[in-house]
């Protein structure tokens, strides 16, 4: 088995709503692994349990083994796990640089190794880095607020790359992004370290089949289906599905 | 475009007040330099107040609080232990900073609105307690005939109320001096990370509430260290210095000279402050009527800027997460810092 | 047991505070409603509701002359401006009504100094006398000790709004109308309902209350130049323990306060200053986790 993160029969419920009920989920080292269903499936439900920002009624998650279900957002993102936001949360008033050298500052106060200009510098050498691996660098002046929409949403997941993180964890990547924004985040997300897995949550199925090594389909708050692309593409329950979905 | 204006206007009347606030020991008379001294160490508790409600997103109306606490701390304790300044300014702070840090469970909690409630109802509170504290604090009657200060180890006593202006503004140099080379760190950048997306600098694992109380505290020694220095402009204190009305206009001043900016907030607080003793004077019956027009009229002239609430903290009980409040992403930014 | 039977003197001492512990308590939950209503429902913080209670206090002042007309008609009066005030307040934040709650704080507050100086100007800056009627002026007989008559009806009437207030928001329309805005007031913009008339009418509303308890209560917190910033105090404390889920919670707190004020300074006078900070800190230590979910909504 061993996954890295695992979600075990997951249940959330509002009042009478059922968003979620005993879902089990396994992301493991290095993959690329899909969150796709109609709209309603419990896919976002899902991310925020795995983010902390939900507390399920009943399951557990558990990261590299250790239980993490009682655990925060800022605690999960210190073990490792990051992620981004449906719509993207970036600090408004500082600017694309700053809001990634944020993002890149030990969250401790241990030592760290010396390095020339301090904490603060590495931070912003780390920035500049990801700034230039977007295209975004004459931006870095830039007030986030001031930033495009998909401009922001790049600006996000450098923040959550920033991090290094062992999973990170993407809400609707490609939502509201133009054809070629779409193709750099394609690039971007196949030119991330193997070490890193992903968890993506999308709606953008031709991303899903390009990017991923594994797709787990929900719907209803259920998991329907789960293996690889090619599986999922022709498997017929996948289509009934969607079928009554607006995906 | 109107930013810009507002910008320059700022900048003008800083410089202009900040070239006045040198120049003063040498030009005007003893009351004079008094009231500016008093009115210098108010600028400072204005510091404190733009670092917490500007910087780190908490807005307050409690910063009377510690500044009190410095004071008293300074006149009962400052005076037993020795009687250089700054000394007892480094009494005052550790006050200041130990209400600060007492009061802590109370408002890092909070978001938003609950904080000004609160720490309105901790300012209030604490000068209550003052005031009925007789055997300590003299009750309502205040302390007075406080001992004169030296400056520093081999200095002479501050005699005239020049000299006791000059050190003020020196201390108060210094002060603002540190805190803006502190906001330069990654203190500052965390701190209004945090204001503007607090769950954003969550989700990237920094430990917010931390954060937040550092700087609660923080600004608690600053505002302690400004009662010693009022101790020293008037050698007399009473639980009037520190009323709710004193934070209110602290605030304004704040806002006035943009509230995220620590130098504006002191001469925005020295202004209003100086504005407020001059209405007095002119006008005694009716100062208050004036004071509160002027409030009315500040908040429709000048944007009050960056105190967005910030985001909800994640909720245990679990909410759909597209129904989750958004108000706050969606709220076009204030863009100054 | 044997010391309760042989002495009355235990607890003797205690009646008369703990009776006017109720008394104090039951004022500041009418008093502090208004805030609540306000806050609650359209998450206005108003710093100048002390200012709408001392309203109601002078005009108290002004009307009563002992006779039961009078009484009548200074709450009347008193409720109609304080209510009045509340919509000025309404009018002048509408403007800046996008703006966030510093806005708001710092433009009530503007409008509680200007009121509160033409309040003092007008009334003078000592506290007025306040003339109850004459039935209500002496005392009465009550488990063996004299209390004040007009406190022990106060309790009575105070009981009974606090009785209507709470009917009113659960059994009206409105009511319902005002809980589900106070778990989210965003739903409320979407039911249709224009913000400005809700900002009126919550602010109109919250002041007749205040008005009310200012009039009724001015015996007891009467009108002078420091009742605002006392009223406002108590309500702001009322609020941040009591939480704005329910009018229960709101009528402990108050109740607690109340008690404080009273019997906790009778029974410990040397801890008088700092029984309602110490009690402020205990509450909110052992809350500061509920209270930051409730307040996720707001």
């Amino acid at each position: 088995m061993n996954c890295l993160l695992s979600a075990e029969k997951i249940s959330v419920r509002y009042g009478s709503l059922a968003a979620l009920t005993d879902v089990d989920l396994c992301v493991h080292d290095g993959q690329r692994h899909a969150l796709i269903g109609p709209n309603g499936a419990g896919k976002t439900t899902l991310l925020s349990v795995l983010g902390a920002t939900t507390r399920p009624q009943r399951g557990t998650v558990r990261f590299v083994g250790r239980d993490v279900s009682r655990l925060g957002p800022a605690a999960r993102a210190r073990r490792g796990i990051n992620r981004t936001h449906q719509r993207p949360a970036v600090f408004a008033t500082l600017t694309a640089i700053e809001n990634i050298e944020v993002a890149a500052l030990p969250r401790t106060i241990r030592r760290r190794r010396w390095s020339p200009g301090g904490t603060r510098g590495a931070a912003r050498r780390t920035a500049a880095e990801l700034l230039d691996q977007l295209g975004l660098s004459d931006l870095a002046t830039v007030p986030a607020g001031h930033l495009a929409h998909g401009q922001r949403r790049q600006l996000e997941i450098a923040m959550a790359l920033a991090g290094r993180p062992r999973l990170l964890l993407l809400d609707e990547p490609a939502a509201g992004l133009s054809a070629t924004e779409v193709g750099r985040l394609a690039e971007l997300l196949a030119a991330l370290p193997r070490q890193v897995a992903v968890l993506l949550v999308e709606h953008h199925l031709d991303l899903v089949y390009a990017l991923c090594d594994t797709v787990t389909v929900l719907r209803d708050g259920r998991t329907v289906a789960a293996g690889t692309p090619d599986e999922i593409r022709t498997s017929p329950l996948v289509r009934r599905a969607y079928a009554d979905g607006v995906s | 475009m109107r930013d810009e204006v507002l910008r320059r206007v700022r900048a003008a009347v800083a410089t202009l007040v900040l070239a006045g606030l040198l120049v003063a020991p040498w030009v005007v008379d003893d009351y004079t330099a008094a009231i500016l001294a008093r009115t210098l160490a108010l600028g400072l508790v204005g510091v404190s107040v733009a670092l917490l409600t500007g910087v780190a997103g908490m807005p307050t109306l409690g910063q009377t609080a510690p500044y009190a606490a410095g004071a008293y701390a300074s006149a009962v304790l400052g005076s037993q232990v020795s009687d250089v300044g700054v000394v007892q300014v480094a009494v005052a702070a550790l006050a200041g900073a130990t209400l600060a840090a007492v009061t802590l469970p109370l408002v890092v909690p909070a978001r938003g609105v609950i904080v000004l409630m609160i720490t309105l109802a901790i300012g209030e509170l604490v000068v209550t307690v003052l005031g009925r504290w007789r055997s300590v604090t003299g009750g309502t009657d205040g302390l007075a005939g406080i001992a004169g200060v030296r400056p520093f180890w081999g200095l002479p006593v501050l005699a005239t109320d020049q000299a006791r202006y000059l050190y003020t503004l020196v201390v108060v140099a210094t002060l603002v001096g540190a805190v803006l080379l502190l906001l330069r760190t990654r203190a500052g950048v965390l701190l209004r990370a945090g204001r503007d997306d607090e769950m954003r600098l969550r989700a990237s694992g920094h430990r917010v509430p931390l954060y937040l109380s550092g700087a609660h505290v923080a600004a608690g020694a600053i505002a302690g260290a400004a009662g010693s220095l009022l101790v020293v402009a008037q050698q007399y204190i009473s639980p009037a210095d520190f009323g709710f009305d004193t934070s209110a206009l602290l605030l304004l001043g704040v806002v006035i000279g943009g509230t995220a900016s620590v130098g504006g907030a002191l001469v925005g607080a020295a202004l209003v402050i100086a504005v407020r003793d001059w209405l007095f004077g002119v006008l005694p019956g009716h100062a208050p009527l004036v004071l509160g027009a002027l409030f009315v009229a500040t908040v429709y002239l000048l944007p009050t800027g960056v105190t967005r609430a910030r985001r909800p903290r994640p909720v245990p009980a679990p909410r759909p997460p597209d129904v989750a409040p958004t108000r706050d992403r969606d709220a076009t930014p204030e863009l100054r810092v | 047991m044997i010391a309760v039977a042989a002495g009355p003197n235990r607890i003797d001492p205690y009646v008369i505070p703990a009776l006017d512990g109720v008394a104090y308590g039951l004022l500041v939950f009418v008093a502090a409603a208004g805030l609540v209503f306000c806050f609650g429902v359209a998450n206005i913080l108003n710093l100048a509701h002390g200012m709408l209670y001392a309203i109601g206090g002078y005009t108290a002042a002004a009307v009563l002359d002992g006779s039961w007309a009078s009484l009548a008609l200074a709450l009347g009066v008193g409720v109609l401006a304080a209510a009045a005030a509340g919509v000025l307040l309404a009018g002048l934040l509408t403007p800046v009504a996008t703006g966030n709650h510093l806005t708001q704080a710092l433009l009530t507050f503007g409008v509680a100094l200007a009121g509160g100086s033409l309040l003092v100007a007008g009334f003078g800056p000592d506290d007025p006398q306040v003339l109850v009627p004459a039935a209500l002026d002496g005392s009465v007989q009550v488990a063996g000790h004299r209390y004040a008559a007009y406190r022990l009806v106060f309790i009575v009437v105070a009981t009974a709004l606090a009785a209507g207030l709470y009917l009113t928001v659960r059994r009206t329309r409105a009511g319902m109308l005002v809980r589900a805005a106070v778990d989210d007031p965003e739903m409320v913009a979407c039911l249709g309902v224009s913000p400005t008339r809700i900002r009126v009418g919550v602010l109109a509303a919250g002041g007749a209350l205040a008005g009310a308890a200012g009039v009724l209560g001015a015996p007891i917190i009467g009108p002078g130049a420091d009742t605002a910033d006392t009223v406002l105090l108590l309500s702001l404390v009322v609020v941040v323990l009591g939480g704005l889920g329910s009018m229960v919670g709101t009528l402990l707190a108050a109740l607690a306060i109340g008690e404080i004020q009273t019997l906790g300074v009778a029974l410990l006078p040397s801890a008088a200053p700092f029984l309602l900070f110490a009690a402020m800190a205990a509450v909110l230590a052992v809350r500061a986790r509920g209270l930051a979910l409730r307040w996720a909504a707001t």
